[in-house]
């Protein structure tokens, strides 16, 4: 069988290799579809749903980082309808816990932000809920805020796949949901944690960071797994 | 019957507050209430927060002066970690520092306080504001604007934004100064100095016509407060905190570490503001009354240590006396400092070591508690936190310049009112007086900006009954 298939997406023709998802055959095409859980070597999950796609024939819209792309697809990645479903799950994920850019230690550095920036969210449209979340400072290098959390799960993945150590899990359901460690253990009182920092790397928000940074100062390093899995300690 | 006198908005000063004059039968004035009618909360939801984002959160209390509480913020931060910062890192602080009280002072005297001074107490209300100085007075507006710019430029070109920049962190200053920055500052040095002076030489000419407010401007006796070297000299990043009280023949206490303020400073609570009313709690609530900013630090200090402002210190002495009690001579006070403030940028920015490249200290939690105590423009600032083992707020006490002055405010307020206010017909000039005072103390009631030309002065007379008698409305100044 051949190893290339065709697929179209926005009605140009791109090759792909067969078994890939949506997503990585159009950013090998040079083509960019906005996400915030989906990273390269980590198990894809389509947790944050913001790079959904139109697909010929299906009358819902899919995950592109889940979906792969299957011979003769012909696939929608811009649309105005795709960009109002962006926008509108980019508003509820500012809604849902306080993200406060000015203060933030990610200010500047963060996917989040810089994706709404580049759908243009210039405000949210739904009521923000406030939810009183605490800050996890337990940890002596690392410090956990619920506040920042956008439950992408890219720290649980890196931390079970890359790690081996399976510090993180999500608990709770809906809209209680909520990064846990080791069964809801204090990240200090965890049993597992190496300290090696690839769940602060890999976090697209300021949720995970290295203590002690003032706001704007963390800066991700997220270029590469084959990098993160060398990640020892923090980025001083 | 007697009467109720509101003024809901107080025009011209950073935030909202509100005056209550009483009136009784004969129409005098029975007594004032001076309201500061929001409250913040700050203290309270930064409970659980990590200790170093506090600089960054407690600088959006104001967007006028955030440096005075970045600065006290990373101070009280340096205090838990309990690190001493590179001597580099605490010169730019402190230059920022300065930067920052030329401006604010630029923006106080020539933006709102100049109408009042230059086109008078009485003049028409629509045009007493910036906009009727820049056609009055053109080259004074301009050399406002001027002054300004030069501080919130210096403040850019050393830490990369104007307002609220992230370059202060605990343990010094995240990035050197660059030689291009500091030869950028030192070139418009000059012109700022000269805008100082003509601005003194213009408030000193003036001073004349001023004589019934200078006499009624919360012009009673009061202690003082500010930071001092060790030799007395003025000190505005950090220094020991001096009460001086006059009536007691100079100085009172000297608190050199900043823990020790709750030993000397209590905070009592008015009923009608939201707005604590600190005290020198040796001498109790309100006999305590103590005054804080530009007149006290000047009144405190035995000098400000650079040559020109001692210059002027020394004709403003001459004039004034060693201790100056009339509030109205804030202004003089405030430009003054401003002398002082350029020239203290200028003598740190010539200094040898200003482009070090060792600018920050690290280290973790090693103290429970930390205060950081700064002169931000309108006096003592006070930031005590309290974190537990992991670093995570579990306490925090902000003690806000202006509050430092609430008492005296309340009591200038009333002597202002007693002088000028009669019932019988209410005249705006009377009432521009009342509000006046309180911007001789230069107040941020809610350590933010607000737009110039906004606020509508409503004026309105209740009977004893709380009926509505009568209502005077402005739509300008």
């Amino acid at each position: 069988m051949d190893s290339k298939i065709t697929i179209r997406i926005d009605g140009e023709l791109v090759k792909a290799d067969r078994g890939s998802t949506i997503f990585e055959t159009a950013k090998a095409a040079g083509k960019r579809i906005p996400g915030l859980c989906n990273m390269k070597g980590l198990k894809p999950v389509g947790a944050c749903r913001l790079c959904m796609v139109e697909v010929a024939g299906v009358n819902r819209l899919l995950p592109s980082c889940t979906t792969p792309a299957q011979e003769g697809m012909s696939v929608t990645i811009h649309s105005a309808r795709l960009d109002a479903y962006r926008k509108q799950a980019l508003e509820l994920l500012l809604s849902e816990r306080n993200h406060v850019c000015a203060v933030c230690v990610s200010n500047g550095h963060c996917e989040l932000q810089s994706l709404a920036t580049a759908l243009g969210v210039t405000n949210v449209r739904y009521g923000y809920r406030y939810p009183k979340l605490g800050v996890d400072l337990s940890h002596p290098r690392y410090v956990l805020d619920h506040n920042r959390c956008i439950l992408c799960t890219r720290c649980v993945r890196v931390c079970a796949e890359v790690e081996g150590a399976h510090v993180w899990d999500i608990a709770g359901r809906g809209i209680h949901s909520m990064l846990t460690c080791e069964m809801n253990r204090t990240w200090g009182g965890s049993r597992n944690c190496t300290s090696c920092g690839k769940c602060v790397q890999v976090c697209p928000t300021g949720a995970l960071a290295e203590k002690g940074f003032a706001v704007e100062e963390m800066v991700k390093r997220t270029t590469s797994v084959e990098r993160l899995a060398v990640v020892r300690g923090g980025s001083r | 019957m007697g009467k109720k006198i509101v003024i809901p908005h107080i025009t011209r000063i950073e935030g909202h507050g509100k005056v209550s004059i009483h009136l009784n039968d004969a129409g005098e004035v029975a007594s004032t209430q001076f309201h500061v009618t929001q409250v913040r909360g700050f203290e309270k939801f930064v409970e659980g927060r990590p200790y170093y984002e506090m600089p960054s959160i407690t600088a959006r209390i104001c967007g006028i002066c955030p440096i005075s509480h970045l600065l006290a913020s990373v101070k009280a931060c340096d205090a838990i970690m309990a690190v001493r910062i590179p001597k580099t890192a605490e010169m730019l602080r402190e230059l920022l520092h300065c930067a920052q009280i030329v401006q604010s002072h630029a923006l106080s005297f020539f933006h709102l306080s100049s109408p009042d001074l230059l086109l008078g107490m009485d003049s028409d209300p629509r045009k007493r504001n910036i906009a009727g100085i820049l056609e009055k007075h053109p080259d004074l507006a301009r050399d406002g604007i001027a002054l300004r710019k030069f501080g919130q430029l210096a403040i850019e070109r050393m830490a990369g934004e104007r307002i609220h920049p992230s370059w202060t962190v605990p343990g010094g200053v995240n990035a050197p100064l660059t030689v291009d920055a500091r030869d950028a500052i030192l070139s418009e040095v000059n012109i700022a100095k000269s805008i100082i002076r003509r601005a003194i030489k213009l408030f000193v000419s003036i001073i004349d016509r001023f004589e019934a407010e200078i006499d009624s401007f919360g012009n009673e006796p009061t202690m003082y407060a500010g930071l001092v070297s060790a030799a007395g000299d003025l000190r505005l990043y950090d220094g020991i905190l001096r009460f001086r009280d006059p009536a007691a023949g100079g100085t009172v206490v000297d608190v050199e570490d900043p823990l020790d303020y709750s030993t000397y400073i209590g905070e009592g609570v008015l009923p009608h503001s939201y707005l604590k009313a600190p005290y020198f709690k040796p001498r109790g609530f309100p006999e305590g009354n103590y005054r804080v900013g530009p007149l006290a630090r000047l009144n405190v200090a035995e000098r400000c240590g650079t040559p020109e402002a001692d210059e002027e210190l020394a004709e403003y002495r001459q004039r004034l006396g060693r201790d100056v009690q009339s509030s109205f001579f804030y202004h003089y006070a405030r430009l003054i400092e401003a002398m002082y403030g350029v020239e203290r940028m200028e003598q740190l920015l010539n200094h040898p070591r200003i482009l070090d490249t060792h600018v920050r200290a690290r280290a973790d939690v090693n103290a429970l508690e930390g205060a950081g105590i700064a002169e931000a423009p309108r006096g003592v600032l006070i930031h005590h936190y309290k974190v537990n083992e992991s670093g995570a707020m579990t306490w925090a006490n902000l003690i806000i310049a202006t509050g430092h002055n609430n008492l005296a405010m309340n009591r200038a307020v009333d002597q202002v009112a007693k002088r000028f206010v009669r019932g019988q017909r209410i005249e705006e000039g009377m009432l521009n007086r009342v509000q006046a005072v309180v911007r001789a103390f230069d107040p941020c009631l809610s350590c933010s900006t607000h737009a110039l030309g906004q606020a509508p002065l409503v004026i309105e007379l209740f009977g004893q009954r709380g009926e509505a008698l009568d209502r005077v409305s402005t739509d300008c100044d």
